[in-house]
Formats: C-alpha cells, sequence, structure tokens
C-alpha cells in the first residue's frame, strides 16, 4: 500500500496556545487530496479531539499521521501519566480535566467517545506510570 | 440567510471585515463547552458562544462553520481575529443575549441542524 503521507507533531502538555495547530495541518493536507468532506470532517474532528486530549491529560506526546490510499490512520502516543480506568475515561461525561482546561470549554467528558464515534476503528491502550496510545483508522471510501 | 443579513439581524459588529459575509448560515447553536461543540458543531452553522479564546476559532474551523457570534457585546482579540480571518471564518459581536440571539435566528428558519 502506498503511502502519501507521513507526518509526525509533537504536542505539549499545558500549550493551548498551540492547540489545534496539528489537526488544521492534517485537514489541510487532505484537503490538497481531494479527500471527502465527510472524511475531512471526521479527521478534524477526532484529530483536535486526541490533539486537545494530549494538552490537557498527557504529560506530553506526538501525534502520528498517515495517509495511504485507502484511508488515514492517526496514531497518539504519550509519555503518561497513563489512564488507570480505560473503561471509565470511555463515558460520555466522566472527566478529570482541570479548572484551567475547564475555564476554557474543555473537560466536559466527551472527547474519547467523540473520537471512537468519528474513526472508523478505534482502539486505546494505556499503562499507568508509562503512558497511553491512541490508534484511530478513517476509510477513504 | 448570509453573514451579512445575520450581521443586520442581531444589529452586531463584524470583527472580521476581510472574511467573505457573503457566505450562507445554514444551522445555529449555542454552547460554551468546546468539546461539546465538537461533538455538535456542522459545517456552515452559526455558532453562539461567550468563549473568545483562540481555541473557540480552532473548533469553528475544523467543523467549517460559517460564523462565530459573541453575545452581549463580547469581543474577540486581536489574536483570535487574526486566526479566523486567516482561515476564513466570521466572528459578529452582537449586544443581544445569547437567549435573544438563538430566538432571532429561529424566528427567521435558521434551523438547529443543517
Amino acid at each position: 500500500m502506498e503511502g502519501l503521507i507521513h507526518q509526525e507533531y509533537p504536542v505539549e502538555k499545558g500549550d493551548y496556545t498551540s492547540a489545534g495547530q496539528a489537526s488544521a495541518d492534517m485537514k489541510r493536507r487532505l484537503r490538497q487530496l481531494g479527500v471527502s468532506a465527510n472524511v475531512m470532517r471526521r479527521v478534524a474532528v477526532a484529530s483536535y479531539e486526541v490533539e486537545l486530549n494530549l494538552v490537557i491529560h498527557s504529560l506530553g506526546g506526538k501525534l502520528v499521521f498517515d495517509v495511504d490510499s485507502e484511508g488515514v490512520s492517526l496514531i497518539s502516543k504519550d509519555r503518561g501519566p497513563g489512564i488507570p480506568d480505560i473503561e471509565l475515561a470511555m463515558k460520555e461525561g466522566y472527566s478529570t480535566a482541570d479548572d484551567e482546561a475547564r475555564s476554557l470549554g474543555f473537560g466536559a467528558g466527551m472527547g474519547l467517545p467523540n473520537m471512537k464515534r468519528n474513526a472508523d476503528g478505534f482502539r486505546i491502550e494505556s499503562e499507568v506510570g508509562v503512558g497511553t496510545t491512541i490508534e484511530m483508522r478513517f476509510l477513504l471510501s | 440567510m448570509t453573514i451579512n443579513e445575520l450581521q443586520a439581524l442581531l444589529q452586531a459588529k463584524n470583527q472580521t471585515p476581510d472574511v467573505d459575509a457573503g457566505r450562507e448560515v445554514a444551522c445555529g447553536y449555542t454552547c460554551d463547552l468546546l468539546s461539546w461543540v465538537m461533538a455538535h458543531g456542522e459545517p456552515d452553522m452559526a455558532w453562539v458562544t461567550v468563549q473568545t479564546h483562540m481555541n473557540v476559532v480552532a473548533v469553528a474551523v475544523l467543523a467549517d462553520m460559517a460564523c462565530v457570534v459573541l453575545p452581549e457585546g463580547i469581543e474577540m482579540e486581536q489574536e483570535g481575529l487574526d486566526k479566523a480571518t486567516a482561515e476564513g471564518l466570521a466572528v459578529l459581536s452582537s449586544p443581544l443575549s445569547a437567549y435573544e440571539i438563538c430566538g432571532r435566528m429561529a424566528a427567521q428558519g435558521i434551523p438547529p441542524r443543517a
């Protein structure tokens, strides 16, 4: 399978000013490739949610964005702190966001379920003290 | 309804004069929780919120919204306006409350979903 795009974006903890830049760049690249509006929008929503999750919850990490002829893969890897109860974290309305995040209008507990809803494939793995990896796949057709 | 017409309807000030105000508004929404908006935002939407920071622009642009409407005379700062202008997103500042803004939009037939 031919890789059309491979891009990595570092995302730092607490960096609300640059939050959204990686997602915006991914969307721009998909638009250049002529990807359908529906796929572009689903990737945009999920990538922004996962980017914000890194800013709000992680100790820092990166997003790895790949596009091939069949779809888009987006992987988020962080350096911790890890999620103790993934099932609880996946529940709509559950959030551990701090006051700063909430004051900006984040922390509604919609991030992970929203990613899952928008992606065609969704997988999350986490180990406390090590980190969290989220893998999402979006099919082009 | 175009952004221009919406501006008149809401007695609003257009904070992004360089953005195409002839764009059609397809639907309306109000919410101040950005992650909630990420889940429910739609293309060509007019989004009413009291939030004015940079992430508002990011959310609106990612969802392909037509404009952000700030109620009660709230204005967005220049940094956000520059980003909105660069991305083609209109920002309106209305003296009306969010309740009045939504009431007027609904009365003019702007639906909740496109």
